[in-house]
């Protein structure tokens, strides 16, 4: 059960990826590109989504429990760190090179080969931070 | 030029704003791309790792959905070289590991939570990604 709602919300989120135009470098990039040929599109995307999340997530937060788990995973940092805004600004210099973010690539990684040059670049980034990361606070006693 | 698409973009993010709110609401889980790629990566635990798969996987079949409906497969451009996908794909993966998220974990999940992470983190990317777009092409490709 757990497994067919998460793979049919899986669906749900492409079609939505797809029918947008993040899933499209050419749409993302023009959007960024506000000094030459902007398409202002996806401020309509990222509008749409927050409408629906900011509403929707106001009334799911009212429940006691998730319906096929325990508790709701939230974040629980607050600190605004070098961190956060350095991994930010790295990311979105990336986003800007290639034009495409995680969300809108997993969606297209099976329509061409750049979609999965792109797929393996940034899971090799994403192995190197963890592995990176893990370096840095081995000695941590935190949890790990 | 692409064509402005302020409708099927809306009506897109709708649909993204579904989907995050039914993952929260049946699974208590945020759906931050970046977040759930990272999981299904290096996760030792099963069960944790099979929701994250079963959603990629959904992801993976959407075009599939989107043929279904329409007839014809989403068709995509990618203006940038394999070279600049190499790197700009690399610097994401660590971009997003260090700042915890991407445009639908900070953008979406964090950002209607009023995040003041989120809200740093989105106004952060969004402003590089203008400065990186402006520079490869109007200053470098110009």
């Amino acid at each position: 059960m757990r497994f067919l709602t998460a793979f049919a919300f899986g669906i749900v989120f492409g079609c939505g990826i797809l029918i947008s135009g993040m899933g499209n470098p050419a749409k993302v990039l023009n959007f960024f590109d506000i000094a030459g040929t902007w398409d202002p599109s996806l401020a309509f995307v990222m509008g749409g989504a927050l409408l629906v999340t900011a509403i929707g997530y106001r009334l799911v937060f009212r429940m006691n429990q998730p319906v096929l788990a325990q508790a709701f995973t939230l974040p629980t940092k607050t600190d605004l760190d070098l961190k956060l805004v350095g991994g930010s600004a790295v990311f979105g210099i990336g986003w800007g090179l290639s034009g495409f973010c995680p969300g809108g690539l997993i969606p297209v990684i099976g329509l061409g080969r750049e979609p999965l040059i792109t797929a393996f670049a940034i899971a090799a980034g994403i192995v190197t931070a963890r592995w990176m990361m893990a370096q840095t606070y081995r000695d941590t006693p935190a949890k790990a | 030029m692409t064509e402005f698409t302020p409708l099927l973009s809306f009506l897109g993010g709708t649909l993204i704003g579904l989907a995050t709110v039914a993952l929260m609401a049946v699974h208590g889980r945020i759906a931050g791309i970046n977040g759930i790629v990272s999981g299904f990566l290096t996760t030792q635990f099963r069960q944790d790792w099979a929701w994250r798969a079963a959603f990629l996987g959904g992801m993976i079949v959407s075009p599939l959905v989107m043929l279904g409906l329409t007839g014809q497969l989403p068709e995509i451009s990618v203006p940038s070289s394999p070279v600049l996908l190499l790197v700009g794909g690399f610097l994401t993966g660590i971009g997003t590991t260090y700042g915890s998220g991407c445009t639908s974990g900070h953008g979406v999940c964090g950002m209607s939570r009023l995040s003041a992470r989120s809200i740093v983190a989105t106004l952060t990317f969004m402003a590089t990604a203008v400065v990186t777009v402006f520079l490869t092409r109007h200053v470098f490709g110009g």
